[in-house]
């Protein structure tokens, strides 16, 4: 997968990942992927609603030592 | 490109608690590129309120409201648990241990997203607060103004 940006939201706390999220994800064309990691345990279901949503899509969700780790790609 | 979604608020709450959670909505609906208004009306007037002495004519009732009402958002107490003013204390604590965002900051990345924040003139004159002791570049606007943006409103929210 061609990540075309990475965005590190570790240690911050809800609305930030989102806000974050949506800012990183402006400075991307349609198609471009952008891959996240946060420690905020409510953002599975933040990311994936905003990303549907928005019409972004999905691709992949990771798990690891308390690190959720997400790539949307813009749509 | 499809019309943006609206999501309005209106704060009537002078807690910093409800406050915070009415901000973190509006900051987050902003993230859901929807347009975001909040409608400041009675003690929620407060958050909008400048920290500093501002020296404005006023009568006898306005200086007391004026006195007696938190100089800004971050003066605020909480809605439960304030004990007399140690309660936000330890929420601020707590807040900062958990890398959350406290109340003015959570306000000024409103601002930076450009959340519409409005104050309602009726309940200003009602309080005695004038526009030099509230934030700079803020709209006035009364009840018609809010149901326009209410009435395409996709969540519309009281707090």
């Amino acid at each position: 997968m061609n990540i075309d940006k990475l965005l590190d939201a570790k240690g911050l706390a809800c609305p930030m990942p989102i806000v974050k999220t949506k800012k990183a994800i402006n400075e991307l064309i349609a198609g471009q992927v952008l891959e996240i990691h946060t420690t905020d345990k409510g953002a599975k279901n933040d990311l994936t609603a905003w990303a549907k949503s928005g019409g972004h899509e999905l691709l992949k969700y990771e798990e690891a030592n308390d690190v959720l780790k997400f790539w949307i790609k813009k749509g | 490109m499809t019309e943006k979604k609206k999501t309005t608020i209106v704060l009537f709450s002078g807690d910093y608690d409800k406050a915070m959670a009415a901000y973190i909505i509006a900051n987050g609906a902003a993230a859901y590129d929807h347009e975001v208004t909040i409608f400041h009306t009675f003690w929620g007037l407060n958050a909008l309120r400048k920290d500093a002495d501002i020296q404005v004519k006023k009568g006898f009732m306005e200086k007391m409201f004026g006195r007696m009402m938190p100089k800004g958002a971050d003066k605020m107490g909480l809605s439960k648990m304030n004990f007399a003013g140690f309660g936000p204390k330890m929420i601020k604590n707590v807040i900062k241990k958990h890398n959350a965002m406290p109340l003015p900051d959570l306000i000024d990345m409103a601002r930076e997203q450009d959340i519409k924040l409005v104050a309602c003139t009726m309940t200003m004159d009602l309080l005695g607060l004038q526009k030099e002791e509230l934030l700079d570049n803020i709209e006035y606007a009364g009840v018609a103004a809010y149901l326009g943006d209410a009435e395409e409103g996709n969540v519309n929210l009281f707090i």
